[in-house]
């Protein structure tokens, strides 16, 4: 399984960036090779619109077929998302993508796009 | 000659005075009234009068034709609103997203991109004696404030033509939609309160004027409530003020029952009557 996570930097000790189509950076684990790669999505604070959908299509580019991120995708980007084999989870925004990790493997993270 | 009353802050009272100087004036003028807050306009309340016409209000936007799409992607890379993404074999468009600019469309080797109709609101134009009052309201669901503005003052200009004055009731705010309303105006009064909220706003709307290179006058309602700091701004900026209203219990009851002001309220008619006066006084344009 490949997962995705909206951080702030690229390694195990980055923070979840609780904003999904803004977020600085994605991560991304491998759990099958255990190999980690990442997007750096800083150009994103040029992008005056759809920066959502932008974000959602290097999801989909690297392949990753689980997204933790914090608050939670927006219309625009939950709609692309959702044209994926994706399964979201919500609520690490804040976390280290370690923290993130483990909470997701022991179920506790929140799945869906809504953090509400 | 184009007169457009806008404001930072929304609630200020851009509709009670576009409303009551519109019909104010058209007791001696052929005057024309646009309430371009698409968003949500209110005009009406105020304007009992009889339709001339509604007209279904639309836009284009790409519809992606799978059949004839060699997913080249040239699509997604030039939409510069990324309201068109290529996902593998699938090319989604999102309309809400989409500024009708053609780019895709026209740049699409294939032709897989046609422009499509797509409802943007409805426009209702009324008619009272001298007056030509236009509305449009955009659909639930429907963003794209701009498209629907622009348009809506294309239409009062070939249908309400040889206005003394057509006043545009401009949405609040400095964003696109105030841009398109105030654009090709020739003069703008800016609506505020005597209040720090007011304030602020009231000076991001006269930045925005000022980028577009408009004239522009301040108008003041409820005076009496907050403090000074609205009439020293305008006083160190050079913008002259062309009215105070006063802030009255009777007012704001008139305006609930969504009656006029000025045929009830002595003081309100005066500041009225002083404002047609000073925009009677601008420069004409031939």
């Amino acid at each position: 399984m490949k997962i995705a996570f909206t951080t702030n930097g690229t390694d195990w000790d980055a923070r979840i960036d609780p904003r999904f189509g803004r977020t600085d950076y994605l991560l991304f684990y491998d759990e099958d090779s255990k190999t980690m790669s990442s997007v750096d999505n800083r150009e994103i604070i040029n992008v005056e619109h759809g920066a959502g959908p932008k974000t959602a299509q290097k999801i989909f580019d690297n392949g990753a077929q689980v997204l933790i991120t914090g608050n939670g995708p927006g219309g625009n980007a939950a709609r692309i998302l959702d044209q994926m084999e994706l399964k979201i989870y919500v609520g690490a925004g804040g976390m280290t993508v370690r923290e993130a990790y483990n909470a997701y493997l022991n179920n506790q993270l929140k799945q869906g796009v809504n953090n509400a | 000659m184009k007169i457009a009353i806008a404001s930072g802050k929304g609630g200020t009272g851009k509709t009670t005075l576009a409303v009551n100087l519109a019909l104010r004036a058209a007791e001696t003028m052929p005057v024309a009234l646009l309430d371009l807050d698409v968003e949500e306009p209110n005009g009406g309340i105020f304007i009992q009068a009889e339709i001339v016409e509604q007209r279904t209000m639309h836009r284009l936007v790409p519809e992606w034709d799978e059949a004839s799409c060699t997913l080249c992607g040239k699509c997604a890379d030039v939409c510069r609103f990324n309201a068109i993404l290529k996902l593998g074999k699938k090319i989604i468009v999102m309309p809400e997203l989409c500024h009708s600019c053609h780019a895709c469309s026209e740049l699409c080797p294939a032709g897989a991109l046609p422009m499509r109709e797509t409802v943007l609101g409805k426009l209702r134009h009324y008619r009272l004696g001298k007056l030509d009052f236009v509305e449009s309201k955009l659909e639930i669901g429907v963003e794209m404030a701009s498209p629907l503005i622009g348009q809506t003052i294309g239409y009062a200009e070939s249908r309400c033509p040889g206005k003394s004055y057509v006043f545009r009731d401009c949405p609040p705010g400095t964003s696109c939609a105030v841009m398109d309303a105030t654009k090709d105006a020739d003069f703008v009064i800016l609506v505020t309160e005597p209040t720090p909220f007011g304030l602020h706003d009231l000076g991001l709307a006269v930045e925005t004027m000022r980028h577009l290179g408009k004239p522009m006058a301040v108008v003041i309602n409820r005076m009496g409530i907050g403090n000074d700091d609205v009439l020293r701004y305008c006083e160190s900026e050079r913008l002259p003020v062309w009215g105070k209203f006063p802030n009255r219990r009777e007012i704001a009851e008139l305006y609930s029952r969504g009656e006029l002001i000025y045929p009830q309220v002595e003081a309100f008619r005066r500041e009225l009557d002083s404002i047609l006066q000073q925009l009677e006084s601008l420069p004409r344009q031939p």
